[in-house]
């Protein structure tokens, strides 16, 4: 009863964020509030007994996001431009993607439910082996870095792309050489 | 930032405490929620702070860029090179069984160790060089501004 109620509260909040940042034009203000998001977003995750995603989700999504949207905000602007064309279609486009995902649910097992395919699935054989096979308490990481070894490498040779790829194309050590070349000189014009 | 000094306690207090944390998540992975990645994302948060609050250059001295980049990739290294031994072994590739064939539940662990480590060191690499990246552009929002 008491989960259902904070279930329920958190997901209001989370409601509540999200109007807020639509209606945000103040980009500062709408960085503060996508961390506020992540924040309660990994209190659910809490709720849902799934610890080690709700790490993460605090960590990556309310710490280094936000961090990165505000070194970003520092190089653009920090107002949102407003915009000129007509409301109407996105707002369509919205409400029929939610009612296609809402009816999609339909089919989906009750929250919790013990026949759940993610119940009764390979889930059970991981709980039953890890104990004696790998022989760690947190079977999350047994899944991780054992049973699931050649994911998680695919996994970090993502995380290793992406850090190449914005290294490619912001930082470039191209371009740090080049702002010594010309510490003296006037910054280039701002592009309005 | 030359004002700061509030910031600046707090920060050198911290930052210690950070990494302490981002080291107990990493090898209490086996028995806590966490692991490399949190453990990574908590490693570069405590750089990143160290940044933000003292500056680029400071940071920069500390952890200079060129080991930022090299960590990024001798992560993959590590990952990748438990598998490649492991192979050596005569066993299947990320088979930690390989490492102390006598009790494969020891090998599990080792291998466990190693394969986190290079998570860890990956992404600690990959944030703080994006963070390096992004913040090494010139700002257009004076101090004052904020």
């Amino acid at each position: 009863m008491i989960e259902l109620l904070i279930n329920f509260v958190l997901f209001t909040m989370l409601a509540v964020t999200a109007l807020a940042a639509v209606r945000m034009q103040r980009l500062f203000a709408l960085v503060m509030i996508s961390g506020a998001f992540s924040l309660l977003s990994a209190l659910l995750l809490v709720t849902l007994d799934a610890v080690d995603v709700a790490f993460t989700e605090a960590a990556v999504g309310a710490g280094i996001s936000t961090v990165l949207m505000l070194s970003t905000l520092a190089l653009t602007s920090r107002v949102e431009k407003p915009t000129t064309r007509s409301p109407m279609i996105p707002l369509v486009v919205v409400f029929v993607t939610g009612a296609a995902i809402i009816y999609g649910t339909l089919d989906m097992p009750n929250f919790g439910s013990a026949d759940a395919p993610a119940q009764t699935h390979v889930a059970p054989e991981y709980l039953k082996r890890t104990p004696h096979e790998i022989g760690i308490p947190n079977v999350v990481t047994a899944i991780l870095a054992s049973y699931r070894g050649y994911d998680t490498l695919g996994e970090v040779a993502v995380v290793f792309t992406a850090g190449v790829g914005v290294l490619l194309l912001i930082s470039g050590l191209r371009g740090r050489r080049r702002r010594e070349d010309d510490e003296d000189d006037q910054p280039p014009a701002e592009k309005p | 930032m030359r004002r700061h000094l509030i910031l600046k306690v707090v920060t050198k207090l911290l930052v210690g405490a950070i990494i302490l944390f981002a080291f107990y998540v990493q090898f209490h992975g086996d028995f806590s929620p966490g692991g490399g990645f949190q453990a990574g994302v908590i490693m570069a948060v405590a750089f990143i702070l160290y940044g933000i609050v003292f500056g680029l250059d400071k940071v920069q001295t500390v952890f200079p860029v060129w080991i930022v980049h090299r960590l990024m990739a001798l992560g993959v290294l590590v990952y990748a090179g438990t598998g490649v031994v492991s192979l050596y072994l005569g066993y299947n590739y990320l088979d930690y069984g390989a490492f102390t064939p006598a009790h494969p539940e020891h090998g599990q662990h080792w291998g466990i160790l190693a394969v986190e480590a290079g998570v860890g060191i990956t992404v600690t690499g990959v944030m703080i060089a994006i963070y390096y990246a992004f913040a090494g552009r010139r700002p257009r929002i004076s101090d004052e501004e904020w």
